[in-house]
């Protein structure tokens, strides 16, 4: 098991250089909100020459999509979606900046070497842990695409947001070396 | 003939999905608090003890375990003395639906058309409904709010009756060694065998919502049972997936008659957050 990091964005290229699969993170700052159907509208703008709604350089795209905030909270149970799903619309972004993802679940190769190539990091939030996940995050602001729904390009303020670097800039990958030490 | 009327199923819906969505059943919060014990891994520990710990703050503060609230699927034995009034019964049980999401904060899930226009119809419905008739005057419904994470890493396959037990575990070992850490290990496991195409995936999905430590009454299929769980916990995919000795929770098997050409299985995955209830009215 790595180290316990507390790490704040935008996440500098020094903070991911530092990071190592296995380390367990917690994650304060700004992070912004995106997944199946908000990573095809950037596409589309990229494929079309045009500004994406957020400058991507420095930040952390979460694959998330909340439920509704009941009153009093600031937001909605909120826990990682599978992160495979963004795969094929994850490198373009990666070249425009992007550092970090927070979701959960296995990346493509094609994913991998783009992070390597931009030096970036794969975080994983537990699945399924949406109400603790709730409780670290501070405030949420809609940015794009309220049609979208859960769907929405939202800009959250998060407070020691626990997750665990899966791949790091290197590649090294905990998905591959975790459930070797224990397979029988 | 015994009344009920469409009001009150409408009613019985909504507070089960409520129910289902908010507090997990104390078989699964059981199995997991189990898993710390015999988990090896740290990490693996930790992440149990958060599961747990999310699932003390949902029962607390009457919000969502997860946020993928899921399709709201049912299982209805309808008695058949039973006269519904009062209104329509599959409207009763999407107007359930539609005021649990709706008022209980959960996330709409369900979209239209799912290849060209998947446009979200706003209050998760409609809900999938597997009605049965029974003897009897009443209605036992049982609720299940599924995740697509894990359902997504479900597999069927039509084996022939040739390949026999090692061509079934080999079947559904390999779907869980595939699917790794994106269906939220440790999962729960609903094994269909036998039947049509749609009926092992039904029998499937029903067998996901079996109580933690119930088996088969069948001695083989109980054993079976117990042995693929060993092989899926051999895999050390862990909790979340990075690695550890608790991938599975349960493996639950059942079986229908099949036809003499055909061994279908289905392995119908559901995460940690298993949500499901159940009332009779």
């Amino acid at each position: 098991m790595g180290q316990t990091k507390k790490i704040s964005t935008p996440l500098i290229d020094e903070i991911v250089k530092d990071l190592r699969a296995g380390d367990t993170v917690l994650i304060s700052g700004e992070i912004y909100t995106a997944r199946d159907a908000g990573h095809k509208r950037f596409i589309s703008l990229i494929n079309e020459g045009k500004d994406l709604p957020i400058d991507l350089k420095g930040k952390i795209i979460y694959y998330v999509g909340p439920t509704p905030a009941k009153p009093g909270r600031a937001c909605g149970s909120a826990g990682p979606t599978t992160s495979y799903r963004m795969d094929s619309n994850t490198p373009p972004l990666l070249d425009r900046g992007l550092k970090g993802m927070i979701g959960k679940g296995l990346r493509s190769q094609a994913v991998i070497d783009s992070m390597k190539k931009n030096n970036a990091v794969y975080f994983a939030a537990t699945g399924g842990a949406a109400a603790l996940i709730s409780e670290c995050i501070k405030s949420v602001e809609l940015i794009a695409y309220e049609d979208l729904g859960a769907e929405a390009l939202q800009r959250m303020v998060v407070e020691d947001f626990p997750a665990t670097v899966v791949i790091d800039c290197m590649g090294n990958n905990l998905y591959e070396t975790g459930p070797k030490k224990y397979r029988k | 003939m015994r009344e009920i009327s469409a009001d009150k199923i409408k009613n019985t819906v909504k507070e089960l999905f409520l129910k289902a969505n908010y507090y997990i059943s104390s078989d699964i919060l059981n199995a997991i608090k189990e898993g710390i014990n015999r988990e090896e891994s740290e990490t693996g520990r930790d992440v149990l003890k958060q599961i747990i710990k999310n699932n003390e703050i949902a029962a607390t503060k009457k919000i969502a375990i997860c946020q993928d609230t899921g399709l709201a699927i049912l299982f209805i034995k309808m008695g058949q003395d039973v006269h519904i009034v009062d209104g329509d019964f599959n409207k009763a049980i999407n107007d359930g639906v539609r005021e649990a999401y709706g008022k209980g904060c959960l996330r709409k899930s369900a979209v239209t058309d799912p290849l060209y226009d998947r446009i979200n119809t706003k209050d998760n419905t409609p809900a999938i409904i597997h009605l049965e008739i029974v003897p009897g005057d009443k209605i036992h419904i049982e609720v299940t709010a599924k995740g697509f994470g894990s359902e997504n890493m479900s597999a069927l396959k039509m084996l022939s009756p040739s390949d026999g037990e090692k061509g079934v575990k080999d079947f559904i070992v390999e779907t869980i060694r595939k699917a790794g850490p994106n269906p939220c290990p440790p999962v729960i496991l609903g094994i269909g065998i036998g039947g049509s195409i749609e009926k092992a995936a039904q029998i499937a999905k029903k067998a996901t919502l079996r109580e933690i430590g119930k088996q088969n009454p069948d001695p083989r299929y109980a054993k079976l049972e117990k042995e693929l769980l060993e092989d899926i916990n051999n895999l050390g995919i862990g909790p979340a997936g990075l690695g550890g000795r608790v991938t599975a929770l349960a493996v639950n098997i059942d079986w229908i008659p099949a036809h003499i050409a055909s061994l279908p299985v289905v392995v119908n995955v559901c995460c940690h957050a298993a949500r499901h209830a159940e009332a009779k009215i």
